[in-house]
């Protein structure tokens, strides 16, 4: 079967070859923004008390069918708390239906047993629930809820009903010297993967991000403690553990390029490239209510913006790697230097990689400059930024 | 680790609970999936793992093959990939 082929704008058919463009192997579905945690390194959107409407249940089944037509093939059902849905067990039942494999991306909170088994008979693949630290106090604060020992038990009720599990821990200076903790718990629950997700500096991290990025020697402790653990448990664990971007000299594959594996539809049917996307300015994001997904994926000027290398300055341009990392991300490119044309500034080669260099090196005061104190992802701090 | 490190002809191997394998019609491959997670299969990869349902012997499968796709001395080649797949993490010894 010929790859369905798309023109780029401003490009007249046959003056140049336009990039293939390959299906949207993975579909992120934000059902919505509704949480009953409130995260300081939240990945929503500062906005989303401003979202529209959210797409109601024929709308989803609508948008999934769509999707694995195209070649989806795993699903993401993701929020907010994917909980806070009550279809949820409906549109698990027609994912599977459809041949996707399932992906239950949860804080736990609201997965009864009575959830936990109407969503394997539903055809669920696999639940991810995430854990905000392996200490009740900090698990707490960090979600600024008492969530912990719910989440322990949830934890294991997904294992008791044979799911594989994924463990997923997003690590930051506040709890990355918890790491031996988080190993044992991890062993302790007989958890499948372990994702140790260094946080990314977006949206709620990005205003955080001083009191969030870690040191070098934590890194460097975290790295050999995970090491150690990995050449014990063998085989019985998958543990991820990726340096953070910052740290690092060369920018991410960042969603392994602009609109060429992942599509995100948000909660009022917004379709984006990643879940951070719509912070990028001057991009008119489409609706799945307005356009069908394949018309979004294949011809919107959305996901053709950053496809291929035609968008790219030097030094991306003429950069030996640009095949390889895409020129890192586009959403920190803007972030951190107002453009998101620019090379993605983690790069050693960014002209404005001093930006990062400034920020790592603030970590490494004995006391940091913060800018401000700890922002919760609450809905009315939300609201302040949707007046801005 | 109890399991003997080499596959061979008497083992029955099987495709983890962890994995799902299913024909993509728009790749036009079998694929295994797994949390967040995809593997593409060329076509002698998806009819070896195919057979591994725990039931058959590797000597089987192999006897198997040779009968389905017309061929012989398939017996090497499906060991190595076997040896593969249980690397990855994909098949139990059975």
């Amino acid at each position: 079967m010929a790859e369905p082929t798309v023109v780029l704008p401003g490009v007249a058919p046959g003056t140049a070859p336009a990039p293939a463009v390959r299906p949207p192997l993975w579909l992120l579905a934000e059902l919505t923004y509704k949480c009953p945690l409130h995260c300081v390194y939240c990945s929503n959107p500062l906005d989303y008390m401003a979202a529209g409407k959210e797409l109601n249940t024929e709308e989803w089944v609508r948008v999934l069918k769509e999707g694995r037509a195209m070649g989806s093939a795993q699903l993401g059902f993701s929020g907010g708390e994917p909980l806070m849905r009550d279809d949820l067990v409906e549109l698990a039942t027609e994912a599977r239906q459809m041949g996707y494999y399932s992906n239950l991306i949860t804080s736990g909170i609201g997965l009864t047993e009575a959830k936990i088994k109407a969503l394997k008979d539903a055809g669920l693949d696999h639940i991810q629930v995430s854990f905000q630290d392996s200490t009740k106090e900090l698990n707490d604060f960090l979600g600024s809820t008492k969530t912990f020992e719910l989440k322990q038990k949830v934890a294991r009720l997904v294992k008791a009903y044979d799911y594989p599990m994924v463990l997923n821990v997003v690590l930051h200076r506040l709890n990355i010297d918890h790491i031996d903790k988080i190993l044992a718990l991890a062993e302790d629950i007989g958890v499948d993967y372990l994702e140790l997700a260094n946080s990314q500096f977006y949206g709620w991290a990005y205003l955080n991000r001083d009191h969030l990025i870690p040191t070098r020697a934590q890194l460097v402790a975290a790295e050999a403690e995970v090491n150690r653990f990995r050449e014990r448990i063998g085989d019985r664990m998958k543990v991820y553990f990726v340096v953070p971007d910052y740290h690092a000299e060369r920018p991410k594959a960042c969603m392994n390029g602009w609109g060429a594996v992942f599509i995100t539809v948000t909660p009022d049917g917004t379709v984006l490239p990643c879940h951070e996307a719509k912070m990028l300015p001057g991009i008119d994001f489409p609706n799945v209510r307005d356009h069908s997904l394949r018309h979004i994926w294949q011809d919107s000027d959305a996901f053709n913006r950053y496809r291929g290398d035609q968008w790219m300055q030097d030094p991306c341009r003429t950069c030996p790697d640009k095949t390889k990392d895409f020129g890192g991300c586009r959403c920190q490119a803007f972030l951190l230097t107002g453009d998101a044309t620019q090379a993605d500034p983690v790069c050693a080669l960014s002209p404005h990689h001093h930006v990062v260099e400034a920020a790592v090196a603030n970590a490494e005061l004995e006391k940091p400059m913060i800018s401000r104190p700890l922002v919760f992802r609450l809905d009315k701090n939300s609201q302040e930024f949707c007046k801005l | 680790m109890t399991e003997p490190a080499a596959i061979t002809l008497e083992h029955q191997p099987r495709l983890r609970k962890l994995f799902r394998l299913q024909w993509e019609e728009v790749q036009q491959q079998h694929v295994l999936l797994y949390p967040e997670g995809m593997v593409q299969l060329n076509q002698p990869a998806a009819e070896i793992l195919k057979r591994c349902s725990g039931d058959a012997r590797v000597a089987a499968i192999v006897s198997d093959l040779e009968q389905a796709f017309q061929q012989t001395n398939l017996q090497a080649d499906v060991l190595s990939f076997l040896q593969i797949a249980h690397t990855q993490g994909w098949i139990e010894h059975g």
